[in-house]
């Protein structure tokens, strides 16, 4: 690619220093249909509307999502690769994951890696509800996103008992497509702290009650 | 609040609501229970120290362990009735699935016992591969019971080196077909493909490497202190009793009873090879540990051998009844064309009949049982797991000593999950 | 194995018990009547046999009866296999179980979890079994998964023809 440089003359920088002098101050380029007129709270509602600073919504989406606590989950050959990820080659500590935590109360991040059998759904999903909010999940594999390679009668895809943040394909998915998914589930929690499932399902300052009760 | 006269109510929820205020010792002794109280704990499904989806019912009294209930059935995924839906080459990559640190051995058998009803012939080329791959899956298998079993034990970085390793048989099984894990790379009457240029040099340089690895891990673990302490001398159990319960593998190889189905009844060329069967002497968790690591070693040197000595050849029975043709000869030959597409939309038929195949795993035996009713798809496979019938042997195994010794003894006992509950 | 004539002999030792031998790929086996099957193996066992690899059902479904039980024998010093095969009908499919120790006969301690098994997915009821609950499928399951005639259940596939068909995820 070509660059071109062309010598800054006087004239040309004085003219943009105004433009952007007309633009941060609510007026239109070259000051002509509207010319600059915020003043006061408007202007600093106007600058932080455009300018990027740092809410603190923004540093905590921030900080929480660089720092997910993966609970231990290891269900079947996907859990190799999970554990691949936590060795050497794709280390998941470069990207401050690797604090695996064995109790659900102190994780933030299920990853279910294999296939949940009959048997083993209403324990993942007592594991998914002991875990304090905000909390995300990460379907790893084929088999839990949909039935993967077993289309049967002892499997559950982990859509129906549970809400699913990132799906990831493969059966089983190589470490660095794991990687992937945990870093696209960092980019939703970073940019969208909102988006979490009760947002997403419209479930929001709602609680679950179960059936029956 | 009186609790109703009830007699369905039991004692223990009966004693639970007349809460007196005299002390327990007391009250125990007026009901007549024991001054020792044995405590049920439920041990996972979700535990770091389980090896998969693992639930144990421990009756506890005290520390000590006087019970163990093994509840299993977490990871159940229909395996074998799903094979009975699939043509038989489809089948494959359904029963590799089964114990997932051993792939390349669930096809294996499963192959075998196939290649058995269908009577193929297997070139020596394809033998040989099928144990240079075999052998590395061991090795494979081996490094992540090591690295997992370290962890168990608090020894968290040898976790690290062992993937580290477990990474480069990775690389060579990328190499050869494509994929790390669950590779499909044996197919009835052979493998898939030949190897490519650069697999040789590359294994070359990993059996350089391996020994002194399995030196390393040696240097840090064998002489120990804290690994010969909670290894040594726990929970060990003797090999008439492991025979009646039916446990192979490292763990009667270290009870004393050197039975290697590699040695025994040789299968895919194995009697071509030189290697010793290493044999423990008092069969506790040390020996178990010991006998691991010394098979990484002599699997090496099968590796090497089976290198050294791999023979010209196809790499696929030339029986195109049951075989793919090459793809060059699909633009010359008509017959190469049908027999094609017979096989990708059919599959071969078998002729009927029930065999039983078994292999040696890397943790005992595993047999492939298939009963072919003569069409292209299997009427019954069953797999007999070695950790399946091995699992029976906790409850001697760690009776009468602590719940730490428990968990060094699941982790010694080596059980894969996928292939105890299928 | 032994070969076929050694086959024939242990089959004409065994008597009446031995409905059948079938010699087929190398592989010996015995066709025995259901209710011997402790006798049968307590006689294999002083032949030799005495390691049990693997006890399996299997559904012969549409043959009658349709319920085996198929026990694989090891003698570990002659390095010799034979199976043992019997059949059951589904309405009557009670079986010994040949896991505990009966007085003059010891017990085959491998079995327990194997027979569990293939009462959870054949419906074989083993008598005298210490413990025949389910162990693969959950307790309270109704029906044996590995019959033939159960369906073999499972999500319909979605596909994008079919996507506005089904209720899909969200």
């Amino acid at each position: 690619m070509e660059i071109k440089r062309e010598p800054i003359d006087g004239e040309g920088l004085r003219v943009r220093g105004l433009n952007s002098h007309q633009l941060l101050r609510g007026g239109d380029l070259e000051g002509l249909n509207a010319p600059a007129h915020l003043e006061g709270t408007d202007f600093e509602k106007f600058v932080e509307e455009r300018v990027l600073t740092t809410t603190l919504d923004k540093a905590v989406a921030w900080a929480r999502s660089n720092s997910f606590f993966p609970a231990t989950f290891g269900l079947a050959c996907c859990a190799i690769e999970m554990m691949s990820i936590v060795a050497g080659r794709v280390d998941v500590a470069r990207f401050g994951f690797e604090a695996f935590r064995a109790s659900p109360r102190q994780a933030d991040l299920l990853i279910l890696s294999g296939r949940v059998s009959i048997k083993m759904a209403p324990i993942v999903r007592r594991i998914y509800d002991q875990m304090l909010e905000p909390k995300w999940a990460i379907s790893m594999g084929a088999c839990c996103s949909s039935m993967g390679v077993f289309n049967n009668y002892a499997l559950v895809p982990s859509d129906k008992f549970m809400p699913i943040d990132v799906h990831v394909p493969g059966c089983p998915p190589r470490p660095e497509a794991l990687m992937h998914g945990v870093l696209k589930l960092q980019k939703m929690v970073q940019d969208h702290p909102d988006l979490g499932w009760r947002e997403r399902y419209e479930a929001v300052g709602t609680e679950e009650v179960r059936p029956g009760a | 609040m009186t609790p109703v006269e009830n007699p369905e109510i039991s004692e223990y929820r009966r004693r639970e609501e007349s809460i007196t205020l005299s002390s327990i010792p007391e009250q125990l002794a007026e009901a007549g229970e024991l001054t020792h109280e044995l405590l049920t704990l439920n041990f996972g499904p979700h535990h770091p120290a389980t090896h998969g989806v693992l639930r144990l019912l421990v009756t506890l009294q005290g520390e000590l362990v006087r019970d163990v209930k093994p509840i299993i059935g977490y990871v159940h995924t229909g395996i074998e009735k799903t094979a009975e839906d699939k043509a038989y080459w489809k089948v494959i990559p359904v029963i590799e699935r089964m114990d997932y640190l051993a792939y390349y051995f669930n096809s294996m058998a499963f192959i075998g016992a196939v290649e058995t009803l269908l009577e193929a012939e297997v070139p020596r080329r394809a033998q040989y591969l099928r144990v240079i791959h075999l052998e590395l899956n061991r090795i494979m298998s081996h490094l992540v019971w090591l690295g997992t079993s370290a962890l168990d034990l608090g020894a968290i970085s040898m976790f690290w080196y062992c993937f580290r390793e477990r990474e480069q048989i990775l690389d060579l099984f990328e190499m050869s077909s494509g994929q790390r894990m669950h590779t499909r790379y044996f197919q009835v009457g052979g493998v898939i493909e030949d190897i490519p240029t650069g697999f040789a040099a590359k294994l070359s340089a990993f059996l350089d490497v391996m020994p002194g690895r399995v030196d390393e891990y040696g240097a840090l673990l064998n002489r120990n202190e804290i690994v010969l302490q909670r290894l040594r001398g726990t929970c060990p159990l003797d090999a008439e009793t492991l025979l009646a319960l039916g446990v192979t593998g490292p763990l009667l190889r270290a009870a004393g009873n050197p039975w290697d189905l590699r040695k025994a009844t040789p299968y895919s060329s194995y009697g071509d090879f030189d290697f010793k069967i290493p044999v423990g002497t008092v069969g506790d968790n040390y020996d178990r540990f010991a006998v691991r690591m010394a098979e990484m070693r002599e699997s090496v040197k099968i590796i090497r051998q089976a290198l050294d000595g791999l023979p010209e050849g196809p790499h696929m029975t030339s029986d195109r009844k049951i075989a793919l043709p090459p793809r060059h000869e699909l633009a010359t030959s008509m017959e190469a064309l049908i027999h094609h597409f017979k096989l990708v939309t059919e599959g071969f038929r078998v002729p009927p009949g029930e065999v039983y195949y078994p292999i040696e795993g890397p943790r005992g035996e595993l047999g492939c049982f298939v009963r072919s009713d003569g069409s292209s798809k299997p009427a019954r496979v069953h797999m007999r797991d070695s950790s399946f019938v091995n699992l029976q042997a906790t409850a001697p195994m760690v009776e009468g000593s602590y719940i730490a010794d428990m968990i060094a003894t699941l982790a010694m006992l080596d059980p894969v999950l996928g292939g105890i509950d299928r | 194995m032994p070969d076929a004539t050694g086959l024939e002999l242990i089959g004409q030792d065994l008597g009446e018990a031995v409905l059948e031998t079938v010699f087929f790929r190398n592989q010996a086996t015995l066709i025995i009547d259901p209710a011997s099957n402790r006798s049968v193996l307590a006689a294999l066992r002083a032949r030799g046999y005495s390691f049990m690899s693997s006890v399996h059902g299997v559904d012969y479904y549409p043959e009658e009866p349709r319920l085996g039980v198929i026990y694989e024998l090891l003698d570990m010093s002659r390095v010799d296999r034979i199976s043992v095969k019997l059949r059951l009908h589904t309405d009557a499919p009670q079986l010994a179980s040949v896991v505990p120790d009966l007085p003059g006969d010891r017990g085959w301690a491998t079995a327990n979890h194997q027979e569990r098994e293939v009462y959870d997915m054949f419906g074989v009821i083993f008598e005298g079994h210490p413990d025949l609950r389910r162990i693969l499928m959950p307790e309270d399951y109704e029906g044996h998964p590995q019959r033939r005639d159960f369906p073999l259940g499972g999500e319909p596939v979605i596909f994008t023809v079919t996507e506005s068909d089904s209720m899909g995820s969200t």
